[in-house]
């Protein structure tokens, strides 16, 4: 028993020493990026007609006359207390800007993960039970494509057809623009505060509005699910207990849904963790499209004018998240799968 | 000719019939399945059509007619013109060169990277390989779209630069295979053969272990070219990739985007190129899979 705890205390903290190493790495990374930069920040910070003096003030005031790594242990320094420098062009500290803009994202993402993973789920399992059918040869082109689309092209046709022609969902923008400023901002997450304010027109206007940014989103990341769960499913369903089951009596779809599926959830349950990480990267391309004010509009805006703190912070927090979600969705297996007891 | 050589020749004779079967085996499973056969063609056409650029496009992509701009698609302009009267499907001829150029100079630069990472890796594994190993996972550790997007932010917004940036995130995922192909037969006689006739870490790497590895990492290359096609056209869409009046698939879908409402031809064209390129890739690596899957193998 104390060895077996003693090995379990090691291998966690064996874990937490190669995060940590991965994570001063990220730092590493981030900074070189920032340095790398065409732009100067103390030219971008006093402007075109500042005189010598001022510009040397401030250069010497952001540390950049110092050699380079005493410049990354100011960095360093200063991540650790959680101080990310001032945006440029908002005047603001870099992580408010952030945590102001992060919930619309979330609320985004999450949605999109909501319908990927049901859709994809579904899917998945149909595939594996039809394989080598047609519904799998069917399935597999349709989240191929979901997969091989171009997500701001697959955002631009569905304004297209949905909004302009039918006009069944809102168009860009969080709501209609009839309503900004009509919620007390609390939580950020419009749904919330609209619900909390008890303005139902409009949380329905926000509903209309996340449906179909969401609904793409999550189509592209269901390709990966659905290919998993085919693969998890097919695993289960070439097991001798399946027979037995169908030998004992249980219905064709009792087999599957209760004894097969429920032998894959834990498995899945990592992939949604993961997937949930990549639709980041879709989120920053369908944002630009529906001029949603998340996190990705954020990062493309600052990089075209090249505000590198804010750059720097929001490719930093990009790597965490993905660090956060591996190891949660690790822990996650740990926890529900009994084998790794 | 030393020793090693000569093995090393032999070796190669007798893997040489074994691997030209295995490839003719891989094309006939490509060639029955209806969708890779589809990926196949497509990548054909691609390949066709930026070669042939300028003999199958109708009109110059970069002419101007400012007294027929925005013309729906007709028998004269087959996918419309642009809102400065240039010819849409000209331009998507053109454009074919565009994303080949991408997709061969990310192959070439990332395919040496990834291989040497990999194969230093596996092959002196301990420090080096967790060293080298910590580096690839701290590049894993961001969605490849958005540490393109930094990387061109901190060099400048140009295709060569999206190029660049595409490769600094491609290669963690060959780095892995080649480490992963190299442990495998790290141990095998051969090797220790050669070691032991004096041949030293890099002569063996070169020699011995890469030829090994090549296969996998050519079959992952391809795989990952539809992931690489989606960043480019979104670096391009973003403004970060080719720049106007280059006619970049991406590129165009952005400035097309404008007059989207009226003009549906102008974004709805350029975007299903890049569906169909990178749905051919996408098709083609999954039957690529299924072709080198072992359990595949022992059923036919």
């Amino acid at each position: 028993m104390a060895i077996e705890l003693k090995r379990r205390l090691g291998g966690i903290a064996g874990q937490a020493g190669s995060i940590a190493v991965t994570l001063f790495g990220l730092l590493i990374l981030t900074f070189a990026i920032g340095r790398i930069m065409p732009n100067d920040p103390a030219r971008a910070m006093v402007g075109e007609d500042a005189s010598p003096e001022v510009y040397r003030a401030v250069y010497e005031q952001l540390g950049l006359d110092r050699p380079m790594w005493e410049q990354f242990l100011l960095y360093l320094r200063d991540v650790l207390q959680f101080d990310f420098g001032t945006s440029i062009r908002s005047g603001q500290p870099v992580l408010h800007d952030i945590l102001h803009v992060l919930p619309a994202t979330i609320e985004l993402a999450t949605f999109a993960i909501i319908f990927g993973a049901s859709f994809g789920i579904t899917l998945g399992v149909m595939a594996a039970v039809n394989k080598d059918r047609w519904p799998d040869h069917l399935i597999r082109v349709i989240s191929l494509m979901g997969h091989s689309m171009p997500i701001f092209w697959t955002g631009m046709i569905g304004l297209l057809v949905f909004y302009a022609g039918f006009g069944w969902v809102g168009g860009s923008g969080r709501m209609s623009q009839f309503y900004i400023g009509l919620v007390p901002e609390r939580t950020n997450f419009l749904l919330i505060d609209s619900a909390l304010a008890g303005e139902w027109e409009v949380f329905r206007s926000a509903i209309n509005h996340i449906i179909l940014p969401a609904s793409l989103l999550g189509y592209s990341s269901s390709a990966y699910i659905t290919r998993m769960t085919r693969s998890f499913m097919l695993d289960q369903l070439g097991q001798e207990y399946v027979t037995t089951a169908r030998v004992k009596g249980l219905s064709k779809r009792q087999t599957i849904w209760r004894h097969a599926f429920g032998n894959i959830r834990v498995q899945l349950v990592t992939i949604v963790a993961l997937a949930y990480g990549a639709l980041l990267e879709g989120a920053v391309l369908i944002e630009a499209v529906f001029a949603w004010p998340g996190f990705g509009q954020y990062l493309t805006s600052n990089l075209l004018i090249g505000d590198m703190n804010a750059v720097m912070t929001c490719v930093l927090l990009v790597g965490v998240i993905f660090i956060g979600l591996n190891i949660l969705s690790d822990v996650l297996y740990r926890i529900f799968d009994p084998r790794t007891k | 000719m030393t020793m090693s050589d000569t093995s090393r020749a032999t070796d190669a004779r007798r893997a040489m019939p074994q691997s030209l079967i295995a490839l003719r085996n891989i094309c006939v499973f490509l060639a029955r399945t209806p969708t890779s056969a589809f990926g196949l063609i497509v990548l054909g056409v691609l390949i066709f059509t930026a070669i042939f650029a300028p003999l199958i496009a109708t009109h110059d992509p970069y002419v101007q007619d400012l007294q027929n701009t925005l013309a729906p698609p007709d028998a004269a302009h087959f996918f419309g013109t642009d809102e400065l009267g240039r010819d849409i499907f000209s331009r998507l001829v053109h454009g074919s060169r565009i994303t080949l150029t991408i997709i061969s100079l990310v192959t070439v630069v990332v395919g040496p990277i990834g291989l040497f990472m990999g194969t230093v890796a596996g092959y002196f594994g301990g420090r080096v390989d967790t060293v080298l190993m910590r580096i690839t996972d701290i590049f894993l550790s961001f969605p490849s779209l958005i540490l393109s997007l930094a990387f061109v932010a901190a060099l400048g917004p140009s295709l060569n630069n999206a190029i660049i940036a595409i490769s600094l995130t491609a290669w963690p995922p060959i780095a892995r295979l080649a480490r992963a192909e190299t442990m495998t037969f790290r141990k095998a006689d051969y090797i220790a053969a050669a070691r032991l006739q004096g041949a030293s870490p890099a002569r063996i790497i070169w020699k011995s272990i890469v030829p090994m590895c090549l296969p996998s990492v050519m079959i992952r290359l391809t795989l990952n070219m539809a992931t690489v096609i989606l960043t480019a056209a979104g670096l391009g869409f973003l403004g970060l990739g080719a720049q106007p009046p280059m006619p970049e698939w991406g590129a165009m879908i952005a400035t097309g985007r404008r007059y989207m409402i009226d003009s549906w031809w102008l974004v709805t064209f350029p975007g299903l190129a890049i569906l169909s390129v990178s749905l051919a890739f996408n098709l083609l690596g999954d039957g690529l899979r299924d072709a080198l899957d072992p359990k595949q193998m022992m059923k036919r």
